[in-house]
């Protein structure tokens, strides 16, 4: 199976501080990979330079078969990050924020719909300011975007924080669903139980280099599996 | 491009409507410029050349805010990195945010000018040249204003640095769209003609235009 993620000792800095510093990982195409690390361990950064957000400055970085460190504006439009920030403008309705991320994305404004109703945004909330929403609501609105975007890749960091458990579950339901129809899952969080039971496996990071890789029981096994303890995800992987 | 540049343009202006901060701070502040500069100059009726240059003085000040304001809504919830994950043509930001804040400077005018006719006595006869100095200086300074914007944008002071750059190199366009203005038919100081003036404007204009949509990608993203 072709690989959707493909880092080599990638490195990344935030002005002249190495924020990835040699990380390495290999991501099939329809997997569900879940990275954990403390806090500062590259996990954020490592998402941000999947979305080419981040400048691969050396290393190879290859995410959905365009090379990041040559053109990371090219990989934009198949991939879309749901981080602690949701790209919402306060004065907007939910309605118009997420109808305007799917347009500027180039997607199809009719899933916009769909969209909100499954993140039980539709109705009186549709036309709220984002402004005037809770945490939790502004998350479901990020969530709307992704929903309603599709993208082959999606880039989750902690999509768990700052929801009611309805919308834990609906975040692993939706994980799911995009498994199923063929888009690679790549999140970090540091709810490991919850994240266990949604990832193929689990990715560790510390001090932006790729620790492990370590195989959880996850429900689907449709892939073989990198052993625990690899020296080399990559190699693993089938890459070389 | 033009396809980015109106949707980004339209979500702007859609911004600033519902905020209203536009109509409710920067109309006050602009005419509170251009009153308090008039009663500096003195007790009596500022001549001709005077109140031009006090419109064109108050219209930069207003330019600077309606520019912070323009990439303030950027940056509140990281919406800049959005723009740049949708993956839309930077040029085409670029010119979107550039239209908006024109179309906001252009309504800005239209009040000033209204309140400059009835404080000032500027006269309005010569239509034709006030309209295409105010409207070549209006996206000369639109598209400098981006373009300084979004250089300052990630700056921790943003909002002291986006004035020092931007007032000096805008003082071309102050001085030109003061000069035309001088020029107009109607004023005292009508004399020669303003040609010279708007097509310096008009080169200003193009120039930063040119320049904003080529440098404006490789600006956001080192932001």
């Amino acid at each position: 199976m072709a690989l959707a993620v493909c880092l080599r000792e990638a490195v990344s800095l935030a002005g002249r501080f190495p924020v990835l510093s040699g990380a390495t990982i290999a991501v099939r195409e329809g997997e569900v990979v879940h990275l954990s690390g403390a806090n500062g361990a590259g996990k954020t950064s490592l998402l941000r330079a999947c979305a080419g957000l981040l400048r691969v400055v050396s290393g190879e970085a290859t995410v959905l078969g365009h090379d990041l460190t040559t053109d990371r504006r090219a990989v934009r439009r198949e991939v879309h990050l749901l981080g602690h920030s949701g790209f919402l403008y306060d004065e907007l309705t939910v309605q118009d924020n997420v109808r305007f991320a799917v347009r500027a994305a180039h997607g199809d404004v009719a899933r916009v719909p769909a969209a909100l109703a499954r993140l039980d945004l539709a109705g009186r909330l549709a036309g709220t300011p984002a402004g005037r929403l809770s945490l939790g609501q502004r998350r479901r609105c990020g969530l709307a975007v992704l929903l309603a975007r599709s993208p082959r890749l999606w880039l989750l960091d902690e999509p768990h924080a700052g929801i009611d458990e309805a919308g834990r579950k609906l975040v692993d339901e939706l994980i799911g669903e995009a498994r199923a129809v063929g888009s690679t899952v790549l999140f970090a969080s540091h709810e490991l139980e919850q994240a266990r039971g949604v990832a193929d496996r689990t990715v560790e990071l510390a001090g932006g280099r790729v620790l492990e890789v370590e195989v959880p029981p996850a429900p689907q096994a449709a892939i073989d599996r990198p052993v625990r303890g690899s020296e080399d995800p990559v190699v693993d992987a089938d890459v070389a | 491009m033009w396809r980015d540049a109106l949707l980004v343009g339209a979500k702007d202006l859609k911004v600033e409507f519902a905020s209203r901060v536009g109509l409710n701070q920067i109309v006050p502040f602009a005419l509170a410029v251009l009153l308090l500069f008039g009663f500096a100059v003195g007790p009596a009726r500022p001549s001709h050349a005077a109140a031009a240059g006090l419109f064109w003085v108050s219209m930069l000040f207003a330019a600077v805010l309606a520019v912070q304001r323009s990439f303030a809504i950027e940056s509140a919830d990281d919406a800049a990195d959005g723009l740049r994950l949708s993956g839309l043509d930077p040029a085409g930001i670029f010119l979107g945010k550039a239209g908006a804040i024109a179309l906001e400077l252009v309504g800005l005018e239209v009040v000033l000018i209204v309140v400059a006719a009835i404080m000032y006595g500027v006269p309005l006869s010569g239509v034709g040249v006030l309209l295409a100095a105010s409207l070549l200086a209006t996206l000369g300074l639109a598209a400098l204003g981006v373009l300084y914007g979004v250089v300052s944008v990630g700056a921790r002071v943003r909002e002291t640095l986006l004035p020092l750059l931007f007032l000096p190199v805008a003082a071309p366009v102050l001085l030109a769209a003061t000069k035309a203005w001088q020029a107009s038919p109607g004023f005292s100081t009508a004399r020669g003609s303003a040609s010279g003036w708007i097509e310096l404007l008009a080169i200003f204009a193009v120039v930063y235009g040119a320049l904003g949509a080529l440098c404006f990608g490789p600006l956001l993203e080192d932001r």
